[in-house]
């Protein structure tokens, strides 16, 4: 009885149970999707737990025995770092098995990161918790993120800009309702004498694992050679969107995964660099006019250009096509990061907040029009694969991008450069990154018809 | 039947993320006082 109920409930998680029966909505898919990104854009909120934990023993001061905020930063960096390892390498698996089982699983590790890092902070033991949201979550955060994209993309062959983009939003979104949250639960399981850190961390894993696993409920693959009603695929192809499809492994040996590779890195790492640095820069450039305070709401109003950017950019690459949309982000990058100085000499705090909010939500936009633009290039077959491959360029860019700011930032104070003006070389050295993305997606062709799979391989 | 399920769908996710919309736009004010 035991194994048959396993039995039914391994078959259920099987790609062939999550075939969409006839009447089946298509746009029942996104919120599927979103219901995983909005669970594990999470992480971009992580920060909100930092301080909290690093007062568990001292409640109101730090104590001896307490965690340093060096140590608790490792956390989040742990996590990205095992995004990309799980997106990698879980890509292939995820090709095989279908998205709804990649959803389980996602929420398993994802959920289950953070009842063992409840664990970790009721034991007192940071490696616990490096283990639980790190490794575990951060596991979660890589099949999750991967997961809807390839359904989403065969669902909507018409817009897979925009159908990529609203899931990719929601990973942005995800740090506005965790953010809050997470301060409201703290501050509902706190006491004069505890920290409500491991009680928060308790309840987000289970809400984010039923969150989750709905999504894997209501998800659906099209049936073989579905195609939206009364669309048909335009006779004229662009020569940068492919019919074909290449391969997971012959994907790698191309050219075109290793430009699109440094596209996304350089990006990701302009765009990262700047925004861990948001709030002391304001600050900065603007004494006295920008507070503490002002600066918390200016790094808000980042995360909602952020994500309003990855819906916008995404859907318009349906319209301008992915490598003049790129174009776009790499030029006007450059414009825009070369004038941040400017505006702070001119004091314009309008000019720099739209500048920076545009920047931000060209950053937003390059995760979300990149997996189109890898169906573009590669093909429908593994696509969800190659961009989980791809992805490894974001955790290179998350160590290279703040790396970045903070030591040129911190070499020009030590050159007696004042703090207001320490910003002005980083910027330009990120325009220069920018310049040589611009040349990157410039050289981008249509990928060598060698690599293009044979028909009966396709099938198979 | 298929709208139900579709509106009740969207409302799972539009109602959270339009919160923590609201939420983050109202930090953000402080930008402007």
């Amino acid at each position: 009885m035991a194994t048959t109920t396993a039995e039914g409930a391994a078959g259920w998680l099987d790609r062939s149970h999550t075939i969409a029966e006839p009447g089946f909505s298509r746009w029942m898919v996104p919120p599927a999707a979103l219901c995983i990104h909005l669970c594990i854009g999470q992480a971009y909120a992580f920060s909100v737990f930092n301080l909290p934990m690093s007062k568990l023993i001292g409640i109101t001061d730090s104590a001896p025995d307490d965690w340093k905020l060096t140590g608790l930063g490792w956390i989040f960096s742990i996590a990205i770092l095992f995004l990309g390892i799980a997106a990698a390498f879980g890509g292939g698996w995820l090709d095989r098995v279908g998205p709804r089982k990649a959803m389980v699983a996602a929420a398993c590790c994802f959920g289950g990161g953070f009842i063992v890092s409840a664990l970790g902070v009721y034991l007192h033991q940071l490696w616990i918790i490096y283990l639980g949201y790190g490794v575990l979550g951060g596991i979660g955060l890589g099949l999750g993120y991967i997961s809807p994209v390839k359904t989403l993309i065969t669902w909507f062959p018409d817009r897979p800009g925009m159908a990529t983009g609203m899931a990719i939003m929601g990973f942005g979104g995800g740090a506005f309702i965790a953010s809050p949250l997470s301060v409201y639960l703290m501050k509902l399981f706190s006491t004069p004498e505890h920290i409500g850190v491991a009680e928060t961390f308790v309840v987000l894993g289970v809400v984010y694992f039923i969150f989750m696993l709905i999504g894997a409920v209501i998800v659906r693959v099209p049936p073989e050679g579905w195609r939206p009603a009364g669309w048909v695929p335009p006779a004229t192809q662009n020569s940068m969107v492919t019919s074909a499809n290449v391969h997971l492994d012959d994907a790698l040996k191309t050219p075109q995964f290793w430009l699109l590779w440094g596209v996304l890195c350089l990006n990701v790492t302009a765009g990262i660099g700047v925004l861990g640095q948001a709030s002391a820069m304001s600050q900065e450039m603007f004494p006295g006019r920008i507070s503490a305070a002002a600066a918390a709401g200016f790094v808000g109003l980042l995360s909602i250009f952020n994500m309003l950017g990855r819906f916008f950019w995404a859907t318009t690459s349906d319209y301008i096509g992915r490598k003049m949309t790129y174009a776009v982000f790499f030029a006007l990058g450059v414009v825009l990061y070369a004038a941040v100085p400017w505006t702070g000499q001119s004091g314009s705090v309008f000019l720099f907040v739209l500048f920076y909010g545009v920047i931000l939500s060209m950053y937003g936009g390059g995760f979300a029009a990149i997996p189109a633009y890898l169906r573009d290039v590669f093909g429908v077959r593994y696509v969800g694969a190659i961009h989980g491959r791809l992805l490894t360029a974001w955790s290179v860019a998350g160590v290279l991008g703040p790396v970045l700011v903070n030591y040129i930032r911190q070499y020009q104070i030590d050159s007696g450069v004042a703090k207001a003006d320490a910003y002005t070389v980083t910027m330009y050295i990120m325009a220069g990154l920018l310049v040589v993305g611009f040349l990157l997606n410039l050289m981008m062709r249509p990928v060598n018809q060698r690599f293009h799979m044979k028909a009966e391989r396709a099938a198979a | 039947m298929h709208s139900i399920k579709l509106t009740l769908a969207w409302l799972l996710v539009g109602i959270p993320l339009v919160w923590g919309f609201w939420m983050t736009l109202m930090s953000a004010a402080a930008l402007f006082q």
